[in-house]
C-alpha cells in the first residue's frame, strides 16, 4: 500500500527506517568495545552471571591494577613507545626525504626508481620474516663481527619498518599538488632545496605529512607479528603481545582481568584517534579515491 | 592494517623546469637526488628485495636445524612438491581462500550498506561515522581477545545476543565447522569502517544532477540504485576489493589471538602456516620459504590483475 502513502508519510518512514539502521550499525559496532570497557569493571561473580550485566552494578577498578601486576604492562608501554617513536620517526624522514627528491628534483630513468619504491608495496613484510629473522640472527653478528646477534634488541624490531613505500607515494602526490609558482618564487629568491623543503614544501603539505605521521603511529602500536618473532623476554615485549602473554596468564577464566588488560593497548590510541580522526579519516580517504 | 597495503599507481610526471636553470642544477641535484632516497632506498632493498631473494633461495635448499652454519642442501624444488602433496598445506589454501572471499565479499557488501545509511541526511550520523571507523585503527591483537571472550559460549556477549533469538551459542572457537567464521565475523567488524568511509567518500562524488536526471525518467529507487550508484561506484568497489584482498591475505594478529590457527588447523591461512613452519613446532626453514613465495605470489597475480583492469577501467569522473 506505499503508493496510497503522501509523499509526506514516505518520507517519514523513511526517515525512521534510516534511523533504525543508524541505532542497529551502532549496536553491531559498539557493543564489543563497550563490552570490553564494562567487563574490565567487573567482578568475577558478575563476568559469570547470565544472562551478563551491560553496566555493572558497582564498577571496579581492582581489574586495571591486577592486569598491570600480573604481566609487566608499565615496561610493555616503554617498550611500544621506543618502537613507535623511532620506527615513525625513521619512516616519516626516509618518506619526506625521498618523497622531496622524487617530487622536485631531476634524476635520468627517475621513473623507473620510482617503480622500484612502488614495487616494494608488493612484498609485504609478512613474507619475508624468515630471511629478516636470519639476517638479525647470524648474518648481521658476522658482518659487523659482533659478540652476540641482534634479536631481542630495539633495533631489530624497528630497523626493518625503517623504509616506506606508502609514505612515499603519499608524500610525493601531496608534494606535486602544491601551488608551483610559489615553489618557483623560492627558487628565484635563492632559497635553496633544505630551505625549500623546511621553509615552504612541509609547511604547505602539512595535513597530508600529518596524515602520513599518524598512519605510521598506528600500524607501529598495532604492530604484532614482526615484534612477536624478534623479541623472546619479557622485558623487550611490545604491548600487543603483552596483551597476549597476559591472556595466556590469566587464562579463558578471568576475563575482567584481560579486559582491563586489552583497555591498556587501546586507550592511547583512541585517545590519538578523538583528536586526529579528521586527518585520519581524511588522509585515507584522498589517498584511496584521488589515487 | 592501516594503509599499508594501497596499491595505487600515480603516473610518475618529471616536474616541469624552465631549461636554463635544470642545466645549472645539473649535477649538484643528481648528487642531492640520490643523497635523498639513499636511506630510504637502504632500508627497502636490506629488508624488502634482498630477503625476497634470500627466501627464494631458501626454498630451494633443504635446512639442517640443529647444525644452522651454511649447511644448506640445495634441493630443488622438492620443498613445493612437499607442501602441495601435504594434506595440511591444501587444507590451508582451502582455508585462506574461504576467508579471503567471505571477507571480502561481506566487507564490501556491509560498508556499501552502512555508507548509504550515512550517506542520508540523519542526526548524528557523524558521531556513528567516527564509531564505525573506530575498530579500524585498534590493535588486532587487543581485538582478538576481546572477541575470544565475546564468543565465550556461556558467558560472551554473543551467547547473549542469541539468547534473546532463543538460539543456543556454538562453541565457536573449539569447532573446526566453526572457528574460521568466527575469524571472519572479527575481521569484517574490524574492517567495515574502511570500506564504510572510502564508500561514503565515492557516494559523495556522485553528481546530484545524475540523480535528479533519473527521477525526471520515472526511476524508482532501486533503479536509481542499480542505473546510477552502483556503476558511479565501481571503480572504488574495484579499488576496495583489491585493497581487502591484499590485507586479507596478510591477515595474523587477530587469527594468533585468537584460535593460533586451531582447532585442528581449521583458522590456519597462508601467512599463519608460514609463521608456524618458521617459528612453531617442527619448524622447517625450507618448507616455510616456500610457503612464503607462494603467498607472495599469490599477492602478485591479485596486482598484476588490478594492474591490467585499471589501465581499461573506465572513471567517472564528474
Amino acid at each position: 500500500m506505499a503508493s496510497r502513502l503522501s509523499v509526506h508519510q514516505q518520507q517519514q518512514l523513511g526517515r525512521v527506517a534510516g534511523y533504525a539502521g543508524l541505532l542497529l550499525l551502532t549496536f553491531v559496532i559498539g557493543a564489543p568495545l563497550f563490552w570490553m570497557l564494562s567487563s574490565s569493571l567487573k567482578t568475577l561473580s558478575q563476568i559469570y552471571t547470565f544472562p551478563p550485566q551491560w553496566i555493572p552494578t558497582d564498577p571496579q577498578w581492582s581489574n586495571f591494577k591486577e592486569a598491570w601486576n600480573s604481566v609487566p604492562f608499565g615496561r610493555f608501554y616503554v617498550n611500544s613507545f621506543i618502537i613507535t617513536i623511532a620506527g615513525s620517526a625513521l619512516q616519516l624522514t626516509n618518506g619526506i626525504l625521498c618523497a622531496y627528491a622524487f617530487a622536485f628534483l631531476d634524476f635520468p630513468f627517475k621513473n623507473v626508481l620510482f617503480m622500484f619504491v612502488i614495487a616494494a608495496l608488493m612484498v609485504p613484510g609478512e613474507v619475508v620474516i624468515l630471511p629478516n629473522f636470519l639476517f638479525f640472527g647470524n648474518t648481521v653478528r658476522d658482518w659487523f663481527g659482533l659478540e652476540s646477534n641482534w634479536i631481542n634488541t630495539y633495533q631489530a624490531v624497528v630497523l626493518p619498518g625503517a623504509a616506506t613505500a606508502f609514505g612515499t607515494f603519499l608524500m610525493r602526490q601531496g608534494f606535486m599538488g602544491l601551488p608551483r609558482d610559489v615553489l618557483d618564487a623560492a627558487r628565484v629568491d635563492g632559497a635553496g632545496h633544505l630551505r625549500t623543503m623546511f621553509g615552504i614544501v612541509l609547511p604547505m603539505a602539512k595535513p597530508i605529512v600529518v596524515t602520513f605521521g599518524l598512519i605510521s603511529v598506528v600500524n607501529k602500536w598495532n604492530d604484532y607479528l614482526w615484534p612477536l618473532i624478534i623479541t623472546r623476554t619479557v622485558e623487550m615485549r611490545p604491548i600487543t603481545v603483552g596483551v597476549r602473554l597476559l591472556y595466556d596468564a590469566e587464562g579463558n577464566n578471568n576475563w575482567g582481568v584481560v579486559m582491563a588488560g586489552t583497555c591498556f593497548v587501546v586507550m592511547p590510541l583512541i585517545a590519538v584517534y578523538l583528536f586526529a580522526q579528521r586527518y585520519i579519516i581524511d588522509g585515507l580517504t584522498a589517498g584511496a579515491t584521488k589515487g | 592494517m592501516v594503509g599499508t597495503s594501497t596499491v595505487d599507481y600515480g603516473e610518475t610526471i618529471a616536474a616541469p623546469r624552465p631549461r636554463a636553470k635544470r642545466k645549472k642544477f645539473f649535477r649538484a641535484e643528481w648528487g642531492l637526488f640520490l643523497l635523498f632516497i639513499a636511506p630510504n632506498f637502504f632500508f627497502l632493498i636490506l629488508f624488502t628485495y634482498w630477503p625476497l631473494w634470500e627466501n627464494i633461495k631458501l626454498s630451494l635448499q633443504k635446512t639442517d636445524l640443529l647444525a644452522f652454519s651454511g649447511k644448506n642442501k640445495f634441493v630443488g624444488l622438492d620443498n613445493y612438491r612437499y607442501i602441495f602433496d601435504n594434506r595440511t598445506f591444501n587444507l590451508v589454501l582451502k582455508n585462506t581462500f574461504i576467508f579471503i572471499v567471505a571477507c571480502v565479499v561481506l566487507t564490501i557488501v556491509l560498508g556499501l550498506l552502512s555508507a548509504m545509511l550515512l550517506n542520508l541526511r540523519l542526526r548524528g550520523r557523524n558521531g556513528v561515522r567516527a564509531l564505525v571507523f573506530a575498530p579500524t585503527l585498534v590493535s588486532g591483537a587487543a581485538i582478538g581477545v576481546v572477541w575470544a571472550y565475546i564468543f565465550d559460549p556461556r558467558f560472551g556477549l554473543l551467547a547473549q545476543v542469541l539468547d534473546w533469538f532463543a538460539i543456543p551459542s556454538p562453541r565457536w572457537l573449539d569447532r573446526p565447522e566453526w572457528a574460521l567464521w568466527a575469524v571472519i565475523i572479527v575481521y569484517v567488524w574490524k574492517n567495515l569502517g574502511f570500506a564504510t568511509v572510502i564508500f561514503l567518500a565515492g557516494l559523495q562524488g556522485i553528481p546530484r544532477d545524475l540523480y535528479d536526471a533519473a527521477k525526471v525518467d520515472g526511476a524508482n529507487a532501486w533503479w536509481r540504485f542499480k542505473s546510477v550508484t552502483i556503476p558511479m561506484l565501481s571503480p572504488i568497489s574495484f579499488f576496495l576489493m583489491v585493497t581487502s584482498i591484499l590485507a586479507t591475505f596478510q591477515a595474523f594478529d587477530i587469527i594468533q589471538t585468537m584460535t593460533s590457527g586451531g582447532p585442528a588447523y581449521a583458522t590456519t591461512t597462508l601467512v599463519y602456516y608460514v609463521y608456524d613452519q618458521s617459528f612453531g613446532q617442527g619448524a622447517n626453514f625450507g618448507r616455510a620459504a616456500a610457503a612464503a613465495i607462494v603467498l607472495f605470489i599469490s599477492m602478485l597475480v591479485v596486482t598484476i590483475i588490478q594492474f591490467g583492469f585499471s589501465e581499461k577501467r573506465v572513471h567517472y569522473d564528474g
